[in-house]
């Protein structure tokens, strides 16, 4: 991505796959991946904080009147599905809604513009969507976890969450207790892992067809017959695949977000 | 030599793999969409006023179908290009 040309497809599409990393095995932390999720993070605060700096109860701006939109909805999306007090989850689900879509469209930027601008300050691999990296989305499926359980021992106290544990599907006979903890383990697990698996698959194969697309113009260069024609075919299956992928990062934003409250919701039910 | 034909062995398999892969979950997201869009036609022929509500879980369910293929396609994807089976001939 520092400007030299590749010299396959395969080393191409590994260059494009490498984080820039620092570190060794375990203890490997994948700087570009930090750094685009942080800045990220920041541009949702700085944005939902200017509006909210210059709310004014008279006629809104166009700004305002956005947010104020958005807010609405994932209120009322919080309100129909979690019935308690939403003064914690709702922000929650706003946050992730936005953090998350905003980390989703940094796969609209052009494919090679975050390398070549990383290039110019003489690094050589950056990954600009933070979201197809499997560590941010276990990241945040794992901290949703720890707030679902929360939800749990502060809807049924902590004894009340472990009795459930072991007696919530068949019953509380002493024979009962292990397949009920069991069954119980396994759902509870399942649901960080499946929350971070779906939305990292979905943009990782976004960001592999990005690249298989960025291919076909790859050769354009020769000045040959075919090589016009797949760089007509680079620029319209861009155009098709972006457009579609406009659909699937908001769609992915939103079902992390309702799942977030659906599995909250879950949690503070008593069997 | 021997090491060429164990390589060929390996990424023949991997490219099976792929298509199997792709093939299935594909088969499977396309019957998923399907039922779920045309219960979705014939609940909104049925009672238009639902529609708006509708149209949101719908789209909820399209990822969440969706999700388990794609998931697929990331992994054959990753297959393809960055094969760690291969890797171990270094």
């Amino acid at each position: 991505m520092a400007g030299e040309a590749p010299e396959s497809s395969t080393a191409y599409i590994t260059h494009h796959l490498t984080h820039l990393t620092v570190g060794k095995g375990f203890w490997s932390l994948h700087v570009d991946t930090m750094f685009m999720s942080v800045l990220l993070g920041i541009v949702t605060l700085a944005l939902l904080y200017s509006a909210s700096r210059k709310a004014t109860p008279g006629v809104p701006g166009k700004w305002q009147a956005f947010v104020e939109i958005l807010v609405d909805f994932i209120d009322n999306t919080v309100k129909e599905v979690f019935h308690l007090d939403r003064r914690f989850l709702a922000p929650m689900a706003l946050t992730i809604f936005v953090w998350v879509f905003l980390m989703n469209a940094m796969d609209l930027l052009p494919l090679d513009l975050p390398g070549k601008v990383a290039g110019l300050f003489g690094i050589h691999y950056w990954r600009a969507v933070p979201t197809a990296d499997v560590n941010t989305t276990f990241a945040m499926s794992l901290t949703v976890f720890v707030v679902v359980i929360a939800f749990a021992v502060k809807a049924k106290g902590a004894g009340g969450y472990m009795h459930e544990l072991f007696t919530a599907p068949f019953g509380a006979h002493p024979l009962l207790w292990i397949p009920n903890f069991v069954l119980n383990l396994v759902e509870l697990l399942s649901k960080p892992v499946s929350l971070a698996m779906r939305l990292f698959g979905n943009m990782y194969a976004g960001e592999l067809v990005f690249m298989l697309i960025a291919l076909l113009g790859a050769s354009f260069f020769t000045f040959t017959v075919g090589s016009t024609v797949g760089m007509l075919g680079q620029v319209a299956m861009g155009a098709a695949w972006a457009i579609f992928h406009i659909l699937i990062i908001t769609l992915q934003a939103y079902i992390f977000m309702v799942l977030t409250v659906v599995y909250s919701a879950m949690a503070t039910e008593h069997h | 030599m021997e090491n060429l034909a164990l390589i060929a062995q390996v990424q023949s398999y991997t490219a099976i793999a792929l298509g199997l892969i792709i093939g299935l979950g594909a088969i499977g997201a396309c019957i998923g969409i399907g039922i779920m869009g045309s219960k979705f036609l014939e609940a909104a022929a049925r009672q238009p006023e639902l529609i708006p509500t509708l149209q949101g879980r719908m789209f909820l369910l399209a990822g969440l179908i969706d999700a388990a293929f794609l998931i697929g396609v990331a992994l054959a994807m990753f297959f393809a290009f960055a094969n760690p089976l291969l890797a171990r001939f270094g």
